[in-house]
């Protein structure tokens, strides 16, 4: 009775160090698995990319240039007088709010306008918030481009016959970009300053 | 007399003392009239209050001398794309007060023939459908930010394609 008993459970040991093994390899794969995906190496909806664009100054910038600080973006058009300027204002309060910490971010926003939007015009738009805003243009390619990896939906609607009679349609969002230039989270635009810095305090920490 | 002229100077000061009164009581308040410094070339905004203690009016028009032309906007919200559409008037209601304000309704300034520096101030004169024109005094405020938006109810705007 015993020494059945012992012989039974002697071959059922490893069978269950068998199963053990297999069920720690299985936890690990998928804790792997999991770990790949939280951190976006899957496949998946992406956002942002690689961009050349061109800055108030005229200076070629890159998105790599941008690596190195979190970089908070914004798509909007300078001629927009009430939504865009209210966000811009917002976002550079909460650099000020920020204190010390908005050292490590860059504002940038990014014209959906390019027709209207030169540089010069740019310039003159972005200094109006804070000398800290990046403002950015390009061709209507490059600006189509950069648009389409960030999910930016922007379209002209005509308010008169004229070449300059139409405003622009566009998604209002800023988004938190990642020191390594990878997408962190979506902030909502219309907020306050103090609650942009918020949002950028707890995605950051 | 004189007792007569001084009788009739009194009756004269007595209609007339309801009437200034009733003339510094305006039916319509144009109040918290303010812009937002811009560059010259640009466009600008003007957002104000309106409130009205007598009867229903509209506003139908407005002209300020710093812009080429002068529109009553509002900014829409279409799940988290903001559109700009001209409103040809405003309702001006007794007791409801009528607010231009970032994210809704605003002045648009287009095409501003000289910049708009903070701590000045400008002109803006408003077309009312019965109470006539009433023209305001804008003070250009640095962009500063704190202000909510209107109409600021999104959840995930933005993300989806159209």
């Amino acid at each position: 009775m015993s020494t059945s008993t012992d012989h039974e459970s002697g071959s059922k040991r490893p069978r269950l160090i068998v199963a053990l093994a297999g069920l720690v390899l299985a936890l690990l794969l998928l804790g792997a698995g999991g770990f790949m995906w939280l951190s976006g190496d899957t496949a998946g909806p992406s956002i942002g990319g690689p961009f050349t664009l061109e800055d108030g100054n005229g200076r070629t910038v890159t998105d790599r240039d941008l690596h190195g600080k979190y970089v908070l973006v914004y798509f909007g058009y300078t001629f927009c007088p009430d939504v865009c300027p209210t966000t811009l204002a917002a976002v550079s309060d909460a650099l000020d709010k920020l204190g010390a910490k908005a050292d490590q971010l860059q504002p940038v926003f990014i014209t959906v306008d390019p027709k209207r939007d030169t540089a010069a015009t740019v310039r003159q738009f972005t200094a109006s918030f804070t000398p800290r805003l990046i403002g950015l243009t390009g061709t209507p390619e490059q600006i189509a481009a950069v648009a389409r990896e960030y999910r930016v939906y922007y379209a002209e609607h005509r308010t008169g016959p004229g070449p300059n009679d139409y405003s622009m349609d566009h998604s209002s969002m800023l988004y938190l970009m990642g020191p390594d230039g990878r997408f962190i989270a979506p902030i909502n635009a219309e907020q306050s300053g103090e609650q942009i810095a918020a949002a950028i305090r707890k995605l950051t920490s | 007399m004189k007792g007569k002229t001084l009788r009739m100077l009194i009756a004269v000061a007595f209609t007339l003392v309801p009437a200034l009164a009733f003339a510094q009581q305006l039916p319509i308040q144009v109040e918290n009239v303010w812009s937002r410094t811009a560059a010259a070339g640009g466009n600008g905004v003007v957002y104000l209050t309106v409130t009205d203690a007598g009867a229903p009016d509209r506003l139908t028009g407005v002209a300020s001398p710093v812009a080429s032309a002068v529109e009553f906007h509002e900014s829409l919200n279409d799940n988290g794309v903001r559109k700009m559409r001209a409103v040809a008037s405003l309702p001006v209601e007794p007791g409801k007060k009528l607010t231009l304000s970032p994210g809704g309704y605003h002045i648009m300034l287009i095409g501003l023939k000289q910049a708009l520096k903070a701590g000045t101030s400008f002109p803006v004169t408003l077309n009312f459908e019965r109470a006539g024109q009433i023209t305001a005094t804008a003070t250009v405020r640095q962009t500063v930010g704190g202000a909510t938006m209107e109409h600021s109810h999104m959840d995930m705007p933005g993300m989806d394609m159209h």
